[in-house]
């Protein structure tokens, strides 16, 4: 197969890539459309952690002899490189995480802690995940800290009209770069300026922009971002917090323990550099390494490849199952697909999502159905679930023809 | 492998097309209890009047969900509709039954036949044997009826 002429993607070598793509599901070939909840891992990945263990396996940080080196060395290169991937200027602004829910719970409890008091206000979005609600309304719950939301309008974008008023005071700004749910792309760069102008600190929930667009933290000029691992590629059990890192010297230490501390006696410790500072414990080896392999694996392919290949699939999507379903289905977000990632929530007829992936199931085909993590969003939109079909760069049109042609089973069995 | 005529049958989607017994009843007399699956957003409201004899005068069933959530609402209310409180508890535990198979005993034989305790009828109910064969939605048949459970503990009490 040639690659497409828009977007230069060999998505059919791609997809041999990986695996479990080769598998079936009920008698069917496989149609992998979640990557929102987790990617599939390339077999590079998988080989990286193998020979990990294989060769060089022993505890990072600690031993002199040759292979706890080798380690230790293939783990700091693992960060430089998601450093790199980042555009982060400094590699000890990388800190290892076991994902982005602990990324945001970290800087909650730490930079949280030290910073927010009573009477502070901090804000969030309405297209926020529960990883970046929660926390927030934990450390709310322990001081008189007051939660403010900027809302969503009918297309699922930011409603920034009052953006003045509800940064006005706020210590802290939180909020994604792309919805989980509605695939909506948040305007990072403006909203972090005017933050900072407002004298806010900023968090960005990247858990769903790293893995599908170019990322750059310095054009971004967010404070604080966080991701996952098994999102991009990479293995589950890893995720990253970055941070500039006059803050990461700055805040207090999160988990206690060894790898953490320069010197302990029985009167107290001291704390080590960063990024160790904040990775007490043995941390997730195999599996950073496999993020490693991964940054490796989409920089080969190319990031700018990767997002013409979703805009055009995305909007290859939009347009097949309007034009088959017509009225029946309701695709909720962005209808503009340079202005949204690939993430597709949708009603279809009044059938339960439900009872919709499971028909799907039976042809191969893998979609979420649920609240996607994202209650307070789901509420705002009057629905307590949706079906969501989310692309990543091994998908192509005839995974999104088999989604459409599944939904016909659908349709039948519920008589719609 | 299970097909899906195993799970959607026709009794199920007239369950969830017409539900029987929904709506809401005036608290106090009856007594209302909430359930959720946290999984899935599915929730179940089950109004429960229940009189001095303990008998189960009404039943409604509010709420929202999948089709088998709300079938198995729908066949329950009108199966213990007229029943006491301990006849509903000894239809629960069928129910129950019926639908453990798999959740307990992994790989277990969807066919063998469930022991229902004595003088019990699940009649149409019998209709979401199915379900067992996708353990997924397990949790989507016994919802309304850990929600009634709960109301009856209370009215109980």
């Amino acid at each position: 197969m040639t690659p497409s002429a828009d977007h230069g993607l060999d998505v059919a070598a791609i997809k041999r890539d990986f695996p479990l793509l080769s598998r079936s599901c009920h008698d069917n070939p496989i149609v992998y459309l979640d990557s929102a909840a987790t990617s599939q891992k390339p077999r590079v990945v998988l080989d990286s952690m193998t020979e990990y263990y294989e060769t060089i396996n022993a505890n990072v940080h600690r031993g002199a002899y040759q292979i706890a080196d080798l380690a230790s060395r293939k783990m700091e290169a693992a960060r430089a490189n998601l450093a790199d991937f980042i555009g982060a200027p400094d590699t000890r602004e990388v800190v290892f995480t076991r994902n982005a829910t602990e990324s945001v719970n970290l800087v909650a409890f730490t930079w949280g802690r030290a910073n927010l008091h009573d009477g502070d206000a901090i804000v969030l979005t309405e297209l926020e995940h529960h990883a970046n609600i929660v926390p927030w309304q934990m450390l709310a719950a322990e001081r008189d800290i007051e939660l403010r939301w900027i809302p969503v309008d009918a297309e699922g974008h930011l409603d920034l009209t009052d953006l003045e008023r509800l940064l006005d005071g706020a210590k802290l700004l939180a909020f994604s770069a792309m919805s989980n749910v509605l695939g909506t792309l948040t305007p990072v760069r403006f909203l972090s300026d005017a933050a900072h102008a407002a004298g806010a600190t900023v968090l960005v929930d990247a858990s769903q922009y790293v893995p599908h667009l170019p990322t750059d933290v310095a054009a971004l000029g967010c404070d604080f971002l966080v991701f996952t691992g098994h999102k991009m590629c990479g293995p589950t059990g890893v995720g990253v917090l970055w941070a500039r890192a006059e803050l990461l010297e700055a805040m207090p230490p999160f988990n206690g323990g060894g790898a953490m501390i320069l010197k302990v006696t029985k009167e107290g410790f001291t704390t080590n550099e960063i990024p160790w500072k904040f990775e007490a414990g043995t941390p997730a080896i195999a599996e950073i390494i496999g993020l490693g392999a991964a940054v490796d694996y989409l920089r080969d392919i190319g990031m700018d490849a990767v997002r013409a290949h979703e805009v055009s699939l995305t909007a290859y999507a939009l347009r097949t199952l309007t034009e088959r379903h017509g009225d029946r289905i309701t695709i909720h977000g962005p209808s503009e697909p340079a202005s949204r990632g690939g993430v597709l929530s949708f009603e279809f007829g009044d059938i339960h999502p439900h009872d919709v992936s499971q028909v799907l199931d039976q042809k191969g085909v893998c979609v979420r159905a649920g609240h996607h993590c994202a209650k307070p969003l789901m509420a705002i939109m009057g629905v307590n679930a949706t079906s969501r079909a989310s692309l990543y760069l091994y998908n192509d049109e005839s995974d999104v023809d088999q989604l459409s042609a599944a939904l016909d089973d659908a349709a039948d069995m519920f008589a719609i | 492998m299970p097909g899906l005529e195993d799970l959607y049958r026709e009794i199920i989607l007239d369950h969830y097309r017409n539900p029987r017994n929904r709506g809401e009843l005036e608290t106090p007399p009856a007594h209302r209890a909430e359930g959720f699956n946290p999984l899935c957003g599915d929730e179940v409201v089950v109004y429960v009047d229940v009189d001095d004899d303990g008998v189960i005068q009404d039943i409604r069933i509010g709420g929202q969900g999948c089709s088998i959530s709300q079938s198995s609402a729908s066949m329950m209310s009108a199966a213990v509709k007229g029943k006491t409180v301990e006849e509903a508890r000894a239809l629960t535990r069928a129910f129950k039954a019926m639908m453990s198979i798999h959740e307990n005993e992994l790989g277990g034989d969807p066919d063998e036949p469930v022991e229902i305790p004595e003088g019990v009828t699940l009649g149409d109910l019998e209709a979401l044997r199915g379900v067992v064969k996708f353990p997924v939605r397990i949790k989507c048949a016994t919802l309304s009826w850990n929600t009634l459970s709960s109301g009856l503990d209370a009215v109980s009490v």
